[in-house]
Parts: C-alpha cells; structure tokens; sequence
C-alpha cells in the first residue's frame, strides 16, 4: 500500500510493524497493530475488532417487547443503555406514549450508568495509563497528604491514612505476586506523575472500587439488579406507592429515601475526588499532546436525555444532538437517523460480504454475511494471525460513515457540539479546566481532552441525577403515580407492519437500534454502537476510523512498550462487544460458515 | 489489600481463636496429628495467594462487572488479597505481549495449582476465529489454560450454558466450556451475571475449605441454586391467596401482588435473587416489579416470551371479562399450587430429576 494521504493524517506502513493483543482494560476484544518509524513515531494504525457475536441474527422473529433483554446483553459494562435503546426503538416503530414519570425514572437509570461507568473507566480501566503503582512506594506520606489538601476537601487525605496505604502496597509488592499489576510499564518515561500523585492515585483506585458499587443500586432499586436492569416497551416496570397498603413492594418513600441519599453521596466523590484527581494528573501531563485523531475534524452526538418525555427533538434533549465535519466548528449539521443518505455502514474492510462494497447501507436495510478473509499481506496462517493486512478485510467491525465521514462520538464529541452551541451547562466547565489548566481551546483534541471530558460528564451527570430525582417527587407530590402505559402492550393492538428507531447517548457515544416489526415479530433489527464509529476499520476510499487517527503521529517512549497506545485507545473507553454486533436480515446465509 | 489470608479472615470478624480452631480442623481432616496445626496455620498466614487465571470468550463482561459489585467480602479484598488476579483482561495493568507473558509465567510458575475462572464462551465456527485472542481461537486459549487448572470456574450463564449469542439460531455455535473442557472439575455458577456475592462466596468457599462446594447434578453449588425464586419470593403470600398483578402499574403491581400473570420465570429458576437479593441486599427484580426472566436457567432465551405467561394462557383471553378472569385465576392458582406440592414430593424423593420436574410443573399448570 506504501504512503497515502486521509483526512489530514499521512499514512506510511513501511516502518516497523508492532503488534497489541490483547488490548487489555478495556471491554471485549482489540486488536492493534502499527507501523513505527526510525525514531519509533506511529506513522500507520490499523485497529481490528476480533469477536462477534451476531446477536442481531439471534432476534429476528423474536417479539419486540423481548428485545430490549437480548440487547442489553450486547454490553454488561454499559449496562442498560442497549435496553433503553430497544425499547425506544420498539415505542418509535408502534407509536407508544409512556408517562412522565417513566421518561423521568429511565432517565435517572441512563445519568447513573454515565456516572458509573465514567468514574470505574477512569479509575479502573485508564488510570494505570497515567500512574506509576510502584512510584507510589516512594512517595512521602506528609507530601502526599499535603497535596490531597491542596486540591479537594475529601476526608480521607491524613498522613497517616497514605502512610499506611504505602505499608500496605509495599507488602504487596515485596510478596511478588503482583496479580493485575504485574508485568505492568512502571518506569517507563511516559509516566509523568510525581511519586506523591501516585500514591494519591493509588489510595483513589481502591477507594473508588469500594464506592462504585454503591452507584449503581439506584439502578437495583427501579430495575431489579445490577449489572443488567429490568426495562419495559411502555414505561418502566417499577410501581410507585407512596403511601398505600403493599408500598413495601414499590417505589416507596424509603426507595426514594435511598436513591437521594446515594445520590448525594455520589456527587461528593465525583466533585471532590473524581475532579480533582483529573485536574491534578492533567496538570502534570499538559505537554503530552498526542491523540486528538478526528475529535478536531469530524464528531456526531444523537443527544439524549428528553426532559418531557415522548419528544425526541433536539430543543428537548439535555445531552446535545448534531454533527461538527471537516473541522469547521461554525456549523452544527442536523442529524437524522431515519434519512438513508445519513449513517451508512461500509463493509470494503470488514469480515462480511455486501454484492457491492463501494457502497453504504442504512441500517434499516444492512446486511450481514460473515466473510473471514485475510488479506494477500497477511502474515502467520488464518487461525494463527502474525500481522493483519489492512489493504484487505481485517475486522469484525463495520465502518458506519455519517454523509460518507468518519466520526468519533462520545463525552468530547458531545461537549465539543454544545461548546459550540454556547451551551453554559458544557461551556462553563470547558473554559473554568482550560483556564485553570493555563490550556488553549485546541488542547481539548488530544487524549487528555477526551479523558476530562468524560470526567466533566460525569459531574453534570450526577447534578442532572439530582435533578431528575427532585423532578419525580415533585410528581408523585402533585399526584401523578404512573409508569406505564399498556394501551398498545398486546400484540393484536399493533400495525401489521411497523419501523422505528430508538437511540440514546451511551457512556461512549452515539447509540442507535434500528428495527423492523412484521406481524408481531421481529423483522430486522440492527445495532450502531459508540464503538462501530470509534473503531472502525478503513472504508473504500481508505478514510481511516477514529482510533487508528488517534494514534497516528504518536511517538512512543520504548518502542515494545506499549502504553501511549493503550493510553490513547482507553480514552476513548472502548466496548467491543457492543461495536461487533451486526445483522443479518437473512439468518439462512449464516449457514454459509465454516464449520470446523 | 494486601494481606495475607490470616489477616483477611481476622478482618472479616475471625478471631485468633476461631483461627487456630479452623487449623486444627483442617488438620484433622487431612488425618495430620495436632503437632501439624502450627504448621498449618503458618501456612495460613503466609502462604502464597491461590492464582487465578479470568479468560475472557464471547461475552459482554456482566460478569466481571457483579463480580466487583461485591459487598462482602469486597471485590478487592478478594481479588488482591485472598488470591492473585494474575490475568484478566478487564483490570491486568499489562497489554499485548506483556499480558501474554503474565499468562505464560502462571501457567509454568503454578501448574496445577491455579484456577481457572471463564467468563463467556468459545465461539466453535468459523475455526473458532469469532472469537480471537493474541491472534489465535479462543477456544484454544482457554483449553490450554484448562489443561493445568486445579479446578474451573464456569461464571455465568455464557460458560454455563451458552447464554444470549447461543440462542437460537446460535450463528457463532458459541459453546458452553464443559463441552469443550475435560477431566476438571467444573462449577458452574450461572445467571446473567450471577449476582455478586455468590460469586465472591463460591470463591472464599473454596479459598477457606479448600475444596469445591458441593454441586447439584448440573454443576451448580446446592449452598445458592437449591431452590427456586418462587420458592422464597416475598410475593409468594399473594400467589397462594391468589393476588396477581393484571397489567404493569395496575393497582394489584402498586400493591406488590405477585407477577406470575405478567411471565415471571420465578417458579422454574433456580437463584438466590429472593434470598441473597442484589447489590447488598438492595431488591431484586420481582421487588422492583419485573417478573424473573429466569436469567440462570439454561437456554432462558428460547423458552418464549418473558411475558409468555399472560399472552399464553388460555384461561386469560383477552376477550374474557372480569369475572370469568376471577374465576379462571382461581382455577389456575389451586391448579399451581398443587403443582407445587407435587413437585415438593417429588424433589424429596429424587433431588435430581430438576428438569423434568419443571416440565411437570409446566404442564400441570398451563393444563389447570
């Protein structure tokens, strides 16, 4: 293929090949292979999907108001978002109208999976790319103490409380079973933490483990459990009693009780941890550049979160809803996810077969027929893969293109959209980090601006928890008790044939179903995910996907040490079992597999 | 974190005494004389911490997800304390060959001594390449990790049975691991996910008695999948009084009237959600107001409808008025009920006969 030019990178496969796989700390399976030149500079990224699950096939002929089960398996770490997705889907296609309270209720379940997901991303699955573990063992307690103070107001920030952490890990560290640490990059120059940072990091990793369970039992109280809630195609499946005989088996005062008080406490280690923690480890990371990829060109949000419900337009929804292309930030294009000539699915270098690969799908009419090719270039054997060639098919993944444009979705591309719309609840923060960071407004392209603005999210999304949770008890206080609406729950009631499409704003982006509702069944259903646009593979005319841009022109510190890679990838938090989920509306072809 | 299994143990309430009693225990189960509890509890106190090895198939990562949910004990004291997290994709600091690497070093360091813990499942078409790790099948990963596992840990209901990419028409052939894995001991801990601290107790359990809990003709341990939701669900009262919800958010649902009318899968799933309950005890979903959609039954997906109970039963047309539901809810419910009794006379006669037991049931009742 030797050297091309796409979307502003320069692409240049002649360097050394280096492979990652697994990419670890992330959900599902990734593969990453790039080309580094004499001075170890990545000047090609190939990124590769390398499961799929066809779930999409399985829910052909299935009834609708199951579907929302089978896709929230799509993904237990983004748990709930496939569902709400479904069962929007489901209520777009038969013209369903759920009551106040359930849009309010579903919209709490969606803010606490942000908030959720967003804190044990950070913490669990990106902080190891930032901190140094075993730095931490030469930190000064004292040092480290004084630090925490200086930054937040958290209580747990005595010497004493880091010295005996540091007892603690030392231990640890001195038994050489390092468990998940081991074989770690500690003491590679990326890391650019003082020791007392890392400590402070550290002692928060833990902390947060323990917290982060406490979150989600907001949703085991409306939903049932945790990970993977109970949904409803009409409203929500929780009762609400307040004050009646068998409250005890509903939404009662004490539920109500617990989920403010969860509430609250989550917003302090979200402010005073989460925050600060950000800010701190970014301030020590302000010249590490790299990463920005297409977050400066081409980023598209859905939006999400409607304050009445039943309104799906853009002037209803919290979470902003529009498309930046080409790098001009002085339009918002409008999306429509029913229009054929907006989100197409691209096949040229994916493991599926359409008749004609120079061509995009709409969803409503996609199609699937695994086709496990490698390409002429490939290195090893087809069960034992050396190095992918990327001229070829070489992922699992599709290539959704939104008007014929790679796009990355997710936190930044969500703030970057309401930056743009002047949007203070997305500006104001924006401006307060740069400023305080001492950062210009193109520093948000990079893989730092993506990680502060999932960090960023997560506050509005728990202040918004808080709200939503006042919202419905304001309503239960002026009477109104309703969760759903079963006027159109038998099947008999529905059209002969119906098409809708559901979408929401998941923790990592832009999140459509799309379904198809012949005779009571499902006809056709397909999947978009965050996910298919970050880590898309090329398309015909070679554009590349989001996260091969973002590790383009990264120079790496010790070239078969892979972190400013994972550092990179993580930041874009990605969920591959959600991106690999691809439908075929003709379930036979799959007879076509090899069978071993 | 980082203590060694004493400390754990001493932590979670267990005094020096009670220590010292459960070496003495130990040593006299393995036939050892007295002189040997010092040893043992040496041992105890500083021997190396069991490796396990989390390999990750056709899955969507629930699992690991409940397995950190966990309250008691707390995901981390459990996975860097009470053993060693030596490979999972989902937390391991190491990527790429450095991950592999740290799978290399416990497979030749502990060699039939570590546990193997599978979330999801192999994919067996396409040669196993819908699933692909380090550039090889999953299924190959995973059966040479099994090879020298001490024992394997089947989490949820993708390594149990198959779980949602094996519902038909299973385009992947997505495999339970027992068909794949052979001459181990398997526990199958099933559910999607399994609730959070059945997973972390079948693993203390092991950790702490040193063997493998004692399982039903499935695989599962009898201590969280002996009964069935129905069997301990706070709602059962309104079953028996025949009080059912109708219809979501009716005013029988705001009363917390049972939901078998609405296709809950309570009375045939076997699950501690009633007991145990989720996320610390918090609720459960029949306490939220969903019926069970029997997510650790094997192959839950293609047993109908979630909701099948109400659309099938012939007794509740649509068409019926009031009355006649009154009417024919009673019938059904003496009908059930008896079904209960059978199947309890049954059960004690021969614990085993699971399957057709719930067939049974099944039929006894649609028929009642």
């Amino acid at each position: 293929m030797g050297v091309y030019e796409t979307q502003g990178f320069k692409l240049d496969n002649s360097g050394k090949r280096v492979v990652v796989d697994p990419v670890t700390r992330i959900e599902g399976h990734l593969r990453v292979e790039v080309n580094l030149d004499s001075k170890n500079v990545i000047r090609n990224a190939v990124s590769t999907g390398t499961m799929w699950r066809g779930l999409e096939v399985i829910l052909k002929g299935r009834d609708p108001r199951d579907a929302w089960a089978f896709t929230e398996r799509i993904c237990g770490v983004c748990t709930g978002t496939h569902a709400l997705t479904s069962v929007r889907a489901v209520e777009d296609a038969l013209a369903i109208q759920i009551p106040e309270n359930a849009n309010t209720i579903r919209n709490i379940m969606q803010l606490t999976l942000q908030v959720h997901d967003h804190l044990v991303h950070f913490y669990h699955l990106h902080a190891l790319d930032w901190v140094d573990v075993v730095s931490a063992l030469s930190a000064s307690p004292k040092k480290t103490s004084e630090l925490a103070q200086s930054i937040s107001s958290w209580p747990l920030s005595s010497p004493g409380y880091f010295r005996d952490l540091q007892a603690r890990l030392k231990k640890f560290v001195e038994s050489g079973q390092l468990g998940p640490f081991a074989n770690g990059y500690w003491g590679n120059p990326a890391y650019k933490l003082p020791p007392e940072a890392n400590l402070m990091a550290v002692a928060h990793y833990l902390e947060a483990l323990d917290f982060q369970k406490d979150i989600v039992k907001i949703h085991t109280i409306y939903g049932g459990k945790n990970p993977h809630p109970n949904w409803l195609v009409g409203g929500v499946p929780c009762a609400i009693n307040v004050s009646d005989v068998g409250a005890v088996g509903a939404v009662n005062m004490e539920r109500l009780n617990l989920v403010s008080s969860i509430i609250d406490r989550t917003i302090d280690f979200v402010d005073q941890v989460y925050l600060p923690d950000l800010q701190a480890i970014a301030s020590f990371y302000k010249d590490w550049t790299y990463g920005g990829g297409l977050s400066s060109k081409s980023v598209l949000s859905y939006g999400d979160i409607p304050e009445r419900a039943n309104d799906y337009s853009a002037s209803n929804l919290l979470l902003p809803r529009g498309a930046i292309i080409n790098g001009d930030l002085s339009k918002i294009h409008e999306v429509d996810l029913k229009d054929p000539e907006q989100v197409q699915e691209f096949v040229t270098h994916s493991w599926y077969r359409y008749d004609d690969e120079s061509k995009g799908l709409h969803p409503f009419d996609g199609v699937t027929e695994p086709n496990f090719v490698l390409g002429p270039n490939a290195k090893g054997s087809r069960t034992d893969i050396q190095e992918l060639d990327e001229s070829g098919k070489y992922s699992w993944i599709k290539s959704p293109r939104w008007r014929g444009h790679a796009m990355e979705v997710g936190p930044l591309a969500r703030y970057l959209i309401g930056y743009v719309q002047k949007n203070p609840e997305f500006k104001e923060p924006v401006d307060k980090l740069l400023k305080d960071l001492g950062l210009p407004l193109n520093a948000l392209f990079s893989t730092l601006g993506r990680t502060a603005a999932r960090g960023l999210e997560a506050s509005w999304a728990v202040h918004k928890l808080r709200y939503f949770q006042d919202k419905l008890i304001t309503s239960i206080k002026n009477g109104d008790l309703n969760t759903a609406n079963t006027e159109k729950w038998a099947p008999a009631t529905w059209p002969k044939e119906a098409k809708g499409v559901g979408f929401t704003e998941a923790p990592r982006g832009a999140l459509g179903h799309w379904i198809k509702i012949k005779d009571g069944k499902i006809d056709n259903y397909q999947a978009v995910v965050p996910t298919t646009w970050n880590g898309s593979p090329r398309d015909p005319k070679g554009q590349i996907g989001a996260f091969e841009a973002s590790l383009m022109d990264t120079p790496l510190a010790v070239a078969d040490q892979p972190l400013e890679i994972i550092r990179t990838l993580h930041s874009f938090d990605p969920c591959l079992a959600c991106s690999t989920h691809v439908i075929s509306p003709d379930g036979q072809e799959m007879a076509k597999v090899t069978v071993k | 974190m980082i203590d060694t299994f004493y400390e754990i143990m001493r932590r979670q309430g267990v005094s020096r005494r009670s220590f010292m009693k459960f070496c003495s225990l130990t040593a006299s189960s393995l036939g050892l004389a007295p002189a040997f509890v010092p040893r043992i509890a040496h041992a105890m106190e500083t021997k190396p911490r069991t490796p396990i090895v989390w390999l990750e198939g056709l899955e969507c990562t629930c699992c690991s997800e409940s397995f950190i949910r966990s309250a008691h004990p707390l995901a981390k004291d459990v996975v860097l304390s009470m053993l060693s997290l030596d490979y999972h994709h989902t937390l391991m600091a190491a990527a790429g060959h450095q991950a592999e690497a740290a799978l290399d070093d416990v497979l030749k360091k502990y060699k039939g001594n570590y546990i193997l813990a599978v979330e999801g499942n192999p994919p067996l078409n396409n040669d196993g390449m819908f699933c692909i790790s380090a550039g090889k099948p999953f299924v190959d990963t995973l059966q040479r990790v099994a090879a020298d596992a001490k024992a394997v840990i089947a989490w949820g209901s993708c390594a149990s049975w198959g779980c949602v990419q094996a519902a038909r028409p299973n385009p992947t052939r997505a495999t339970p691991i027992d068909k794949v894995i052979h001459g181990k001991p398997i526990i199958k801990v099933p559910g999607c996910p399994p609730i959070p601290e059945v997973m972390t107790a079948v693993v203390t359990y092991m950790l702490t008695f040193d063997r493998i809990p004692d399982l039903d003709r499935q695989g599962r341990p009898k201590m969280f999948y002996g009964q069935r939701i129905h069997d301990k669900c706070y709602r059962r009262p309104h079953f028996d009084a025949g009080q059912f919800a109708e219809a979501w958010d009716d005013d029988a649902s705001r009363r917390g009237y049972c939901l078998y009318k609405m296709g809950c899968k309570g009375p045939t799933t076997y699950n501690a959600c009633s007991t145990v309950r989720w996320n610390e005890g918090v609720s459960f979903p029949i306490q939220s107001g969903h019926g069970c959609i029997g997510c650790s039954e094997e192959g839950f997906w293609d047993k109908g409808s979630f909701y099948d109970r109400v659309t099938d039963l012939k007794q509740f047309g649509i068409e019926a008025n009031a009355d006649q539901v009154g009417i024919a809810a009673t019938t059904v419910v003496g009908g059930a009920v008896a079904a209960h009794a059978a199947l309890t006379a049954i059960k004690r006669a021969r614990a085993e006969a699971r399957n057709s037991e719930i067939a049974e049931a099944r039929n006894n009742e649609s028929g009642g």
